[in-house]
């Protein structure tokens, strides 16, 4: 089955990220495919690449590259992204920065799209 | 894309100013509507509140951006925009405190709207 | 259609509008902060008990587990689900509304 996720929530005031990382990896072993996954809203800060937690901590930048050298899309909308300093300087080479059109792309071409 | 339009619906039920989720429903709205997709936008709940006219948000120093649901149907191609009728008067907002022309239904019937979709999006 | 809660009931209208919405044939799914909603002892176990009649209840195990609520304290009728059961669970129904 295709999925595709939209994640609105901040990774650092939310666990919706982490939960859409364990969905993806607990999807993509029973042999789904993850089409895409858009980050709107605060989740736009999931692609920075400056992000630096402490060691021990969950880290976004391993959990996003482990997500791409699996194939899945990571999607920083635009203009979310623009507005909170995420552009093309700023982004992770794990993520890509395109518009909601993307977000209606996932909606239209996956069998499933779930929001975190 | 397929051939078919996708019905997709916008659930709506944040209030506008306190966070941003509204404000960037709005912009995906409006993007999503210059797709020719069959585009529905449901307010439940708190959501109802973004709808209520007389809104100035000047003096937070914030963009009045719901007044964007006034040309939402008739610049855009916004299919539908529904109003849950329980939800209003659970906060004492009458029909015509609303700022735009909406459908108001009850629950029950915005609930088979719902059926109908392909896909919601929760904001 | 799925239905999942994953905000607390004690702090979010999301388990209550949800409930005003769901039909049956509806599955509900609980996680993150949503998992409180599930406990046995607490303000909305009989609730989401008298909704498990009309549709399939579940809740997200490791979230559970994560908050130190044990299987036994977790209304009889949630059935838990690890996240390869979320997956099918959203896999199962035609369309899911996160609440």
């Amino acid at each position: 089955m295709k999925f595709g996720i939209l994640l609105k929530e901040s990774p650092y005031n939310y666990q919706a990220f982490d939960s859409v990382y364990n969905f993806a990896n607990a999807a993509l072993e029973m042999g789904h495919e993850i089409i895409g996954i858009f980050f709107y809203d605060d989740a736009v800060y999931v692609g920075n690449k400056y992000l630096e937690p402490p060691q021990g901590e969950r880290n976004i930048k391993s959990y996003i590259h482990a997500l791409k050298s699996k194939g899945v899309r990571l999607v920083i909308c635009v203009a979310a992204g623009k507005r909170r300093g995420l552009t093309q300087n700023t982004v992770s080479e794990s993520a890509e920065i395109s518009g909601l059109g993307q977000l209606l792309e996932l909606s239209i071409e996956s069998d499933r799209l779930i929001t975190f | 894309m397929k051939d078919q339009k996708a019905k997709i619906m916008f659930v709506c039920r944040t209030a506008p100013y306190g966070t941003i989720y509204e404000q960037e429903a709005i912009e995906a709205m409006i993007m999503f509507s210059s797709y020719e997709q069959d585009i529905s936008v449901a307010f439940i709940g708190d959501g109802v509140f973004s709808l209520k006219k007389g809104q100035d948000p000047s003096l937070i120093n914030i963009k009045n951006f719901t007044q964007t649901y006034l040309v939402l149907k008739d610049d855009f191609e916004i299919s539908h925009l529904y109003v849950e009728k329980e939800s209003l008067e659970e906060r004492g907002v009458r029909e015509e405190d609303l700022l735009a022309e909406v459908e108001v239904i009850p629950r029950a019937e915005l609930r088979n709207k719902i059926d109908e979709m392909k896909v919601l999006l929760p904001f | 259609m799925l239905n999942i809660i994953k905000k607390s009931p004690y702090e979010s209208s999301a388990l209550s509008d949800c409930l005003k919405y769901i039909k049956s044939g509806d599955v509900i799914l609980f996680t993150e902060d949503g998992i409180y909603a599930v406990k046995k002892e607490g303000a909305f176990g009989k609730l989401v008990s008298d909704a498990s009649q009309t549709c399939a209840v579940y809740y997200l195990f490791p979230d559970a587990e994560a908050r130190g609520i044990k299987s036994e304290e977790v209304i009889s009728l949630a059935k838990p689900v690890d996240y390869k059961g979320f997956v099918d669970l959203v896999g199962d129904s035609l369309k899911s509304m996160t609440w």
